[in-house]
């Protein structure tokens, strides 16, 4: 403590004394950053295998942890719609898939993709990961609260699936959970299984709650000198503006799962209405089954976005990285993702309008709804202009980038049929619904994760991917998803609705038959595909091509680091200081195509950098 | 090279399958052609943009391909061109928006000579009631629900005595006669979809929705529960038969009003009290037996 301590104020005297001698010559210092204001704070540095691998305090390793744990959900999650997708494509096939364990599987897919796969690896796995690296500070600012939120996360995901081994089995009422059939017989696990998913999701808003505010508070409070707001890399606008948003959303979530959990145990009527069951009056009376759906939602629609902005952010910074180009008009990036996190909580009732609600909310609803198109476009045209006029390499983490592109317009557009309160009466609760959110909100944020994840694993390890297995699982993996979502809208069309586990005879839904066997072959075929990944992360591991310093000679502080991989507190002996934005990528007069954050305007003289 | 024929080819043949596609939506049956419509120029609207963007990508694929030594170019802003791209888009989203408003607003306005039809949603079925002679349907509530009246109608409700009782899956309606109808759930959430109508709404319990829509086409069509209701709800199935003034009749008079099931209810009531008496008594002589002979 006291050491660094002591080289932090040291440096601050002579910043100071480098400065008045400046403003005492009479002219202005090119490299003159504003020194810091408070002294540095000291790192618990973990000393033993189990304070330095699993109850850890460095952000580093939580990440690393958050990831894990995360993809091991979604490897459930890709197992289970296998299953579906038997059963889809051939239902006498498989006489061990009953409509119990049918709808079990749905639910248990659709939680865990959404709240324990993509939050939980976008927050906190990357979030963990870069925050620190890319605002240039040692550490999240309450590490202690970061190791526990991520212990919270563990026991979410343990109760969650310890849900598949309880009396009765997981809960079956579908991902949205609405009552009153969530905690009714007559839908699967409606006894244990529903109270684990609650009690499951409420540690999980409780362990993001802690998570969170590090995240905002780092980056609010611990960026490094230099670092304003508008340099900040948009990865770093898009995570953060996620965590607000999931701040602000994720107590609506917990507000309805206890009270749910209430209903459930103490038979209270949050959103319980009079039920007739077996002719028999129910004790519930004067609950609101749309009130759970209105707290869902609000919820919900924000998730939605919670998931989006950060892929938006990564995404922008792996564009502009290899395509060596600047980003596009970032003041509007940002103002685009700040936007549209705000605009997020003023659309949620998009997924009611045929739900029984007032009418009237559909010409509000719908209206907000197609507003939010306007940023979001926005963005698509910036990452299109990014490329133009680049010099594009098109590896493996650039492929993951257009394959983001094209499934991110395709749902994006398919959003704004749904969002069209009209159009979404004849489409809503059919496969056009599935193919859209699949679309948009699964395929589009996995190309990101992949692209990020072979982008920043050789910061993470010190060694690179091996590109040749990289570019058969992209091209398996977005052809096999482009041909499985992109047909299902159609089914969509004909009427056919979700949650179906049978179509049965009816005569227009003969014709989804083939198709529907189809989906099932592409997506055996996607699912394996990710097994090329496994095989060639492990490989990579330990196999990889050594990555040395700034592979992709990227510009943010991530990769400026002293050591590679980073070590704990991140910086060596001294912070970095920040002299420009993330991205000049060839700027005429400049020696490299690519200026790091850290470089001082003196040492670039001949540069014409526009925007710093 | 490679890379850029490669998604060429994803754009080309998502067109291809568009307009060769064999799977497509069932002729409509009813007055909703304006939804159809609305969704054909979002097609148009959205899939010219999906076109231009993916087009524009992979020009800059063949265009842009990294070369050792050349330089990107190094414009970090054009105001003029991101002006002129928003008000592009917010043209474009108006006028999608616009129509789609148009459309909602009739959808929630029923017009007055529409006929009332009351579909009663249950774990796992439908059972429909009809205004009778009078035209209006007669106040209920779930809460009063019992075998003598299946519907939970207020009994001092002059309105209720004659309404129609459908208890089966299968609804007639009247061909290009509007219909409003209004949705009761006496347990969980269900919806009430036919395709060819295209229109849909929840049914939810503790109060009760409403939608419209104008058959326009004799036929049977199959009902499907459109929101997710428990372990059976793909097997929640109806039938809605569209047909002539004179059939409809005929099928309407087959059915019972509130007061003929009562009244029925009556006399089998004291029939089954009587049954269930001797059952009683035999069955208390049985025990009697088996206690004696267990002595």
């Amino acid at each position: 403590m006291s050491d660094e301590l002591n080289i932090n104020k040291k440096r601050k005297n002579q910043i100071k004394t480098k400065s008045s001698a400046a403003s005492g010559r009479g002219e202005t210092d090119i490299d003159y950053v504003r020194p810091a204001e408070l002294p540095e704070q000291d790192l618990y540095h973990g000393h033993s295998f189990i304070t330095k691998w699993i109850f850890c305090q460095d952000a580093k390793v939580i990440g690393v942890q958050y990831t894990l744990t995360a993809v091991f959900t979604g490897v459930v999650g890709l197992i289970l719609s296998w299953m579906m997708r038997m059963q889809l494509g051939f239902p006498d096939l498989f006489p061990f898939l009953t409509a119990e364990t049918y709808y079990q599987m749905v639910t248990m897919h659709g939680m865990i993709m959404v709240v324990y796969l993509l939050t939980a690896l976008f927050l906190g796995g990357f979030g963990n990961y870069l925050i620190p690296l890319m605002v240039g500070a040692r550490d999240m600012v309450f590490p202690y609260v970061n190791m526990i939120s991520f212990w919270m996360f563990f026991v979410a995901v343990v109760v969650l699936m310890a849900s598949f081994f309880v009396p009765g089995g997981p809960t079956g009422s579908g991902w949205t959970l609405y009552p009153p059939q969530a905690i009714l017989e007559g839908t699967p696990g409606s006894g244990y299984g529903i109270l684990l998913m609650l009690i499951s999701l409420s540690l999980f808003v409780i362990g993001f709650t802690m998570g969170g505010l590090n995240y905002v508070i780092t980056i609010l409070q611990a960026r490094t000198r230099g670092m304003s707001l508008m340099r900040m890399p948009l990865t770093i606008w898009g995570i953060f503006t996620a965590t607000v948003l999931a701040l602000l959303a994720f107590p609506a979530l917990l507000v309805s799962s206890i009270m749910m959990t209430l209903d459930k145990v103490l038979e209270t009527s949050f959103f319980m209405p009079t039920i007739i069951k077996a002719g028999e009056a129910l004790s519930y009376d004067g609950g609101s089954p749309i009130l759970f759906q209105h707290l869902f939602w609000f919820f919900g629609h924000p998730e939605v976005y919670i998931v989006a902005l950060p892929a938006f952010g990564i995404v922008s910074d792996l564009i502009s990285v290899h395509s060596r180009k600047n980003i596009f008009g970032y003041r509007m990036m940002v103002w685009a993702i700040v936007g549209i996190g705000a605009l997020s909580f003023f659309v949620w009732a998009h997924h009611m309008y045929v739900s029984g609600m007032s009418p009237w909310f559909g010409f509000f609803f719908a209206t907000t709804t197609l507003i939010i198109a306007v940023p979001t476009a926005l963005k698509v045209y910036n990452w299109i202009l990014t490329l133009w006029r680049g010099n594009i390499r098109i590896n493996t983490v650039m492929l993951f980038c257009l394959g983001f592109i094209v499934t991110f317009v395709n749902g994006g557009i398919t959003g704004i049929f749904l969002g069209n309160v009209a159009v979404d009466v004849p489409l809503s609760d059919t496969y056009f619904v599935i193919a859209h959110f699949h679309m948009v909100m699964g395929i589009a944020p996995l190309m990101v994760i992949f692209g990020a994840i072979y982008h920043w694993f050789p910061l993470v390890t010190g060694r690179l991917m091996d590109e040749k297995l990289g570019k058969w699982h992209f091209w398996v993996t977005f052809l096999g998803a482009y041909s499985i979502y992109f047909p299902m809208h159609y089914l969509g069309f004909i009427g056919v609705p979700r949650r179906y586990f049978e179509m049965y005879d009816s005569p227009y839904m003969t014709s989804a038959v083939g198709m529907n066997e189809f989906i099932s072959v592409a997506a055996f075929i996607v699912g394996a595909a990710q097994f090329i990944f496994f095989y060639n992360l492990v490989k990579s591991l330990r196999l990889g091509k050594p990555a040395g310093k700034n592979p992709w000679k990227a510009n943010s502080l991530e990769w400026l680091t002293p050591d590679v991989p980073p070590t704990h507190g991140n910086w060596g002996e001294k912070l970095p200081v920040v002299h420009r934005w993330a991205y000049d990528y060839g700027v005429p007069g400049a020696k490299e195509d690519y200026i790091p954050q850290t470089t001082a305007p003196s040492e670039v003289k001949d540069a014409e950098v526009e925007k710093t | 090279m490679f890379t850029g024929l490669l998604f060429l080819a994803v754009i080309i043949g998502s067109i291809v399958f568009h307009i060769w596609t064999p799977w497509w939506w069932t002729d409509i049956a009813s007055n909703w052609s304006a939804m159809d419509d609305t969704i054909i120029l979002s097609f148009w609207i959205g899939g010219g943009v999906f076109i231009l963007v993916c087009l524009f990508m992979v020009y800059c694929i063949f265009r842009y391909q990294y070369k050792e030594g050349r330089r990107s170019e190094y414009k970090p802003e054009d105001k003029k061109l991101e002006k002129g791209l928003t008000w592009l888009t917010t043209i474009g989203v108006v006028a999608l928006l616009a129509p789609g408003l148009v459309v909602w607003n009739n959808y929630i306005r029923v017009p007055d000579n529409a006929i009332q039809v009351e579909v009663m949603a249950w774990q796992w079925g439908w059972k429909y009631r009809l205004p009778g002679q009078d035209g209006k349907l007669g106040a209920s509530n779930n809460r009063i629900i019992s075998d003598d009246n299946p519907y939970g109608l207020n009994i001092d409700d002059p309105n209720g005595k004659d309404d129609v009782f459908v208890e089966s899956n299968e609804l007639h309606l009247l061909k290009d006669r509007p219909v409003k109808i209004l949705l009761r759930s006496i347990d969980v959430l269900h919806n009430f979809y036919v395709p060819q109508f295209r229109s849909k709404m929840d049914a939810v319990p503790g109060t009760i929705t409403y939608y419209w829509f104008e058959p326009n086409k004799n036929g049977e069509y199959e009902v499907l529960c459109a929101e997710y209701c428990g372990v059976a709800h793909y097997a929640m199935r109806g039938k809605v038969v569209v047909e002539d003034e004179e059939s409809y009749n005929k099928w309407l008079l087959e059915q019972e009003t509130f007061s003929s099931f009562t009244a029925k209810n009556r006399n089998n009531k004291l029939n089954k009290k009587k049954f269930v008496k001797i059952n009683n008594l035999s069955s208390n002589k049985n025990s009697i037996l088996k206690e004696q002979d267990v002595r």
